[in-house]
């Protein structure tokens, strides 16, 4: 069967395509539609974003993309907008009229990203509850300095715009699951975790897709050749996120842009560490189980969520089962996930108020960068002993894992600073980080051992992030 | 504080914004890859070395060949001419011939249907390589005493016997870090063949007459049977200058040998690979100095990681020579600059052009000196500024407007820079893991190509008989605003609205033997052809409504309201409508060549510059001292761009050069392995600034004064000079790390760009007995 999207009110049916033909492709060298561009087809750059749309009653879900990894048949059955969508009776919309007019332009090649995050943010579309400098975080200029966008965001942050119709068009659209052939591949885009099961039961092999934030490369980059894939952005089953009493579960393929805000419920810091993970258009396609099920050693979501005692639910045609998360992560590039199975859920329950969480990502940029060390740490502490200790960190090992003699350290101990020391030293047995790109092997067991003195400070109130220091003093 | 001038807002041109920015904002502007593609359009891809350094034993590339949509394969044995795609040495392959010199070079070029299939065959191929050893850094380097050119020297005075006189004497080194360009819009270049013969190239590139001239030669033809043209670029700073060649002559080749339409459009990652970057450098330095600071004597060691081949690398290593003074009067100085050849992509051109290099050389010794007497280190910059009985440069170049000392002082009051540093102070003293730190450094920057005869420049001017006007100069657009503010040179001086000038595309066809658009110089040298182009056509419309209207020429005014002739207006359109029937040429060329200027390398002795351009920040910053991350809390600039032809066009020179800047000194670090290997190359690993980076106090002030030189209105050159402002960054930083040990009177070993890694290890350093 065919694609089908709408873009600027019109229906685009795609009889036969390419399963992993990126969006960004199609509409610059197909449709001509060549204001979307390619600045680094990866995601890291967002000169390439587009705003996707989902219905939801009689509005509209919008979130931007990265369009150079999303793959033509996550498109089906979902609305589109590029920069050239936004012209409204053939003139600029005001957020182009102020960029044009206020410098946010030099060589140009970047502005129609910034356009497209800075019109999602003026529509409320996903995510872009943030100040503006978060919403743009995923797009980089290399010529402005930023000043005038970040003016432009802030003078145009509120749009109307009426998509009644564009909802009705959209709810008829995607009602069925999808599937396709091309040139001996198939791709499938399933609607349900049981027609998932069947599908993975049918085609063991087959490569799933959530976000693509990460396979994407694999086509981009590493020039892959995928048989099978199975998409997973229609599974409604998987997308759910329940938040009750005593924590939070969250489906595999919910975004990190919808878990941002029930995750910084849970605890500001985890909060803090979803707005650095990606931009906001990685946010919005990444999701937390992709984070997990791709069995990366610096993806940032395990290392906290395995300090805060999360479990990991994978199913299969025949039955579920349930794990502590870290028990998920077997050795590099390896994962406890069987032929068929599927990551389903993670559970994260609700820190008691005798839980001390400190959760760290460290990088050489704030904002959409790959964390050097990411750690997390989560001491219950009963009248000044540590009753138990759960310390978890990325980017030390070849798994997101937890620190077993630091938490040996910490456990029946008063909290003390000598016992928050005692507990970095320990690190060094727990870890030999390799050095990379993203640092050495020494400063990952400096900083992460510094991340267990900060907690301590940061308990006194004599630390804090320099991301919370005002600009000027006085 | 002294109130500006009210007369200078009148002075000041409007600022008109970027004349594509409506086109940029709806995604209207067509850069190269934006084209419409022809049918049989073939798309291209080089296949890389895996070696740093060998001899290619053997290639098959039948694999590649085979390979689905690939349509042609070439190697060099295919370049009918000389196989050569560099600036001047003839140094620079564009197909691998024998040996490759760094890892990733061309070897062979796959000419496919698509690009994927392009990019799919080029990794198919099977090169058998000798291994030579290659040299990876600038030890090894050194060690086997491999140089791009001789080592130079530039001195006053004698530095060494000056040296043994001084009552305070202290040695230091530090490294910096080069820096990749990330132009958002990668290398791309399409070609179309012409008849017989001829081939056009779109490119985007900072230097399209050298394009024109190498791809002649490559493929044995005349310049005049080659055209390159660029409309704009998606960024360059320098990136596009050199290195644009390579996928220019690529495409050349391809279309030559097919007859096919040919566009070599390269992935970021290759393109990180593939093309140079700036020039990392290795400081060292002796210096003398006295109680209140005073540097009274300097022996000066720079080294730079030129890489494989030449490239620009002498001009840019000349360049940092030249601003190792910055603001400051050398008594006694001698500077050595080892230009090394490495196996490593060449470096190449880059915003600042080796400034930046000898800046923030100087500026740290300076901060040097001042940790090593317990002064605030904008005391010890104060002392040693140029002044009167002190103002020629160790080139010998007379600092004729030495406004830096003004400037230092109004930005020192406006920023409230004492005050803050006192806060700064008190704040460290009651915080045990956050520190800041506060920095003024100023910016003295040379302005004009330091190899003369490239400052020349020329134009193009149509009026056409519906009073319409077209403009077209060897300026190429990449961002900066050339083309915007020539425009309005032009414009003014037919007293029309902007809007009646057309600016057309780049092309070597309507103005040649063009250079670079570079050194900061595009408006400065093609404004002032354009306005040379611009009277010359007036000056004919003036002698003919005068003889028309039978009065003297001095009765003919251009004038926003029309044309005052005698006592009657007429409008633009119908002066040249008429002028046009009265068989008078409404078209004329420009030309313009810097005057004054005279540099004799040899002796490294001379007046490069027309002048200088100014500016001064202070950046306050702020470390934690358990992770090493660092914010940038608040910048203020005072800043210099004589009487500005574009206020907003100049505030985003200075913002972004300075923010760019910033990222060169914290967050852009480019790693290699021990193969030579360069592991940063995409955005995920290399990271340059994101909108939260820029401080969020960030005040920019334009400087009111004239350039003292006659340049177009008086304004003065604004591309390069602001990104050396970030080095108050730099300073700042190492003054917060200083903090985590007070009173200890040295510099913490900071190396440049300060990742909260090299911080944390600054910091342990410094706190070490």
């Amino acid at each position: 069967m065919s694609v089908r999207f709408i873009l600027d009110g019109e229906m685009v049916e795609l009889a036969e395509v390419d399963p992993t033909a990126t969006v960004l492709d199609h509409l610059r060298y197909k449709m001509r539609r060549t204001g979307t561009k390619e600045g680094c087809a990866e995601g890291d750059c967002g000169a390439c974003t587009v705003l996707v749309g989902e219905a939801s009653g009689d509005s509209v879900v919008w979130r931007s993309v990265n369009a150079c990894i999303q793959f033509l048949p996550m498109l089906h059955g979902k609305a589109l907008l590029t920069v050239e969508s936004l012209k409204e009776q053939d003139a600029p919309n005001p957020l182009q009229v102020c960029m044009a007019a206020n410098g946010s332009s030099q060589c140009g090649f970047c502005t129609p990203g910034f356009v497209m995050s800075l019109y999602g943010r003026a529509i409320g579309a996903k995510g872009s509850d943030l100040p503006v400098a978060d919403v743009i975080a995923g797009n980089l200029c290399r010529c402005t300095g930023y000043g005038p966008i970040l003016e432009a965001g802030e003078t145009v942050s509120s749009l109307p715009r009426d998509d009644a119709a564009l909802a009705a068009q959209l709810t008829e659209l995607g009602a069925e699951s999808a599937s396709g052939k091309w040139q001996g591949r198939r791709w499938f885009a399933p609607k349900t975790c049981g027609e998932l099961a069947d599908l993975l039961a049918e085609h063991p092999d087959a490569r799933m897709v959530a976000g693509a934030t990460d396979v994407g490369l694999w086509v981009t980059k590493g020039l892959k050749t995928l048989e099978t894939v199975i998409f997973l952005g229609d599974v409604t089953d998987l997308a759910a996120i329940e938040e009750a009493d005593d924590g939070l579960m969250v489906g595999a393929a919910v975004r990190y842009a919808d878990a941002h805000t029930p995750f910084a419920r849970l605890h500001p810091d985890l909060g803090e560490l979803v707005r650095r993970i990606g931009g906001l258009q990685v946010r919005n396609a990444g999701t937390v189980g992709g984070n997990i099920a791709n069995g990366s050693p610096i993806g940032d979501g395990p290392p906290a969520l395995i300090a805060m005692g999360a479990e990991l639910t994978l199913r299969s045609a025949k039955g579920r089962r349930t794990m502590p998360l870290e028990d998920y992560f077997l050795e590099y590039g390896k994962q406890d996930r069987q032929p068929g199975e599927f990551v389903e859920s993670v559970r994260v329950p609700k820190p008691g108020p005798d839980v001390v969480i400190h959760i760290a990502k460290l990088s050489r940029r704030f904002d959409s960068d790959i964390s050097a060390v990411c750690g997390a740490i989560a001491l219950t502490v009963d009248a000044g002993t540590i009753t138990s200790a759960r310390v978890a960190f990325g980017g030390m090992a070849a798994t997101p894992k937890r620190a077993a003699a630091c938490e040996a350290a910490l456990v029946g101990q008063y909290f003390t600073q000598e016992t928050m020391e005692a507990a970095a030293q320990a690190l060094e047995s727990d870890f030999s980080p390799l050095s990379d790109v993203r640092g050495s092997s020494a400063y990952r067991l400096e900083a992460a051992a510094n991340l267990l003195r900060r907690l301590w400070l940061c308990e006194q109130g004599t630390a804090i992030s320099v991301l919370d220091l005002e600009a000027l003093d006085g | 504080m002294a109130e500006r001038d009210p007369a200078w807002k009148v002075l000041e041109k409007p600022s008109h914004p970027h004349d594509s920015a409506h086109m940029h904002v709806t995604g209207e502007a067509r850069y190269t890859d934006d084209v419409s593609e022809p049918q049989g359009m073939l798309h291209l891809a080089f296949g890389q070395s895996s070696m740093a350094r060998a001899r290619i034993v053997s290639m098959d590339l039948s694999e590649v060949l085979a390979a689905d949509g690939v349509v042609a394969v070439y190697t060099a044995a295919d370049i009918p001419g000389p196989n050569d795609v560099s600036p001047v040495a003839h140094d620079d392959r564009l197909l691998a011939d024998g040996e490759v010199v760094f890892h990733g070079q061309a070897i062979f070029l796959v000419a496919a249907t698509s690009q994927r299939a392009a990019r799919t065959a080029a990794r198919l191929g099977k090169i058998e390589y000798e291994p030579l050893p290659a040299l990876l850094s600038v030890e090894q380097a050194r060690a086997a005493d491999s140089l791009i050119e001789t080592t130079q020297h530039m001195a006053r005075g004698d530095a060494a016997k000056a040296l043994e006189s001084c009552p305070h004497r202290l040695s230091g080194g530090f490294t910096m870090g080069g820096q990749d360009h990330f132009y958002l819009e990668g290398q791309v270049a399409v070609a179309t063949p012409g008849e017989d013969g001829q081939v056009h190239i779109l490119s985007s590139t900072q230097h399209p007459s050298e394009i024109q001239h190498l791809v002649a030669d490559l493929l044995g033809l005349s310049s005049a049977d080659v055209t390159v043209e660029v409309r704009r670029m998606g960024g360059a700073f320098g990136g596009k200058e050199t290195q644009a060649s390579l996928f220019a002559a690529a495409a050349a080749l391809v279309a030559h040998k097919t007859g096919l339409p040919a566009k070599f459009r390269c992935d970021r990652d290759d393109d990180m690979v593939l093309t140079g970057k700036r020039h990392p450098f290795e400081v060292s330095y002796k210096v003398g100095y006295d109680d209140e600071g005073h540097l009274l004597a300097l022996s000066l060691h720079l080294a730079s990681d030129c890489g494989a081949t030449e490239d620009l690398s002498p001009a840019i290593n000349d360049r940092a020579m030249f601003h190792a003074d910055n603001c400051y009067y050398l008594a006694d100085v001698e500077i050595v600059s080892e230009r090394l050849r490495t196996n490593s992509v060449s470096a190449t051109a880059f915003r600042g052009f080796g400034g930046p290099q000898g800046m923030l050389a100087i500026e740290r010794i300076i901060d040097h000196i001042a940790a090593r007497l317990g002064k605030d280190p904008l005391d010890v910059r104060l002392a040693n500024l140029y002044g009167p009985g002190r103002d020629v440069t160790q080139y010998g170049m007379k600092v004729a407007d030495n406004i830096a000392p003004q400037m230092i002082a109004r930005l020192r009051e406006t920023a409230r820079y004492d005050e803050r540093a006192a806060a700064v102070e008190a704040f460290n003293a009651v915080n045990p893991v956050i520190k800041k730190g506060i920095a003024l450094t100023p910016v003295k920057f040379g302005i004009s190509f330091t190899t003369t005869h490239l400052n020349q420049a020329g134009a193009l001017v149509h009026v056409y008989a519906d009073g319409s006007i077209q403009v077209n100069h060897g300026g190429t657009e990449m961002g900066q605003g050339v083309y915007v503010k020539v425009a309005q040179v032009v414009a003014d001086v037919f007293g029309v609205p902007f809007s009646q000038v057309r600016i057309t595309a780049t092309r070597t066809d309507k103005v040649p033997n063009t250079s670079a658009t570079a050194a900061s110089s595009g408006a400065d040298l093609n404004g002032m052809a354009a306005y040379n182009a611009a009277m010359t056509i007036r000056q004919r419309l003036i002698a003919f409504l005068a003889r028309t209207h039978n009065c003297d020429e001095a009765e003919v005014q251009f004038t926003p309201a029309g044309i005052l002739v005698g006592t009657e207006t007429i409008s633009f359109e119908l002066a040249a409508c008429k002028a046009h029937v009265g068989r008078i040429s409404l078209s004329s060329t420009g030309f313009y060549a810097t005057p004054d200027i005279a540099y004799d390398r040899a002796t490294h002795r001379g007046r490069p510059f027309y002048y200088f351009a100014y500016g001064a920040a202070v950046s306050e910053v702020a470390i934690d001292t358990l992770t090493g991350e660092h914010k940038v809390l608040a910048v203020d600039i005072l800043h210099d761009v004589g009487r500005s032809l574009n206020p907003v066009i100049d505030m985003g020179q200075i913002e972004g050069g300075f923010v760019q800047g910033q990222g060169w000194l914290t967050t852009e670090e480019l790693v290699w392995d021990d193969k030579g290997r360069l592991l940063t190359h995409s955005p995920a690993t290399y990271k340059i600034p994101t909108a939260s980076d820029r401080a969020k106090h960030f005040t920019v002030t334009l400087w009111d004064g004239e350039n003292v030189e006659p340049t177009i209105n008086r304004s003065k050159a604004v591309g390069e000079p602001p990104f050396m402002l970030a080095i108050s960054v730099f300073s700042a930083l190492n003054r917060a790390i200083a903090a985590t040990a007070p009173g200890k009177a040295d510099l913490p070993q900071l190396d440049a760009p300060a990742t909260p890694e090299r911080i944390l290890k600054a910091i342990t350093g410094h706190r070490a007995p």
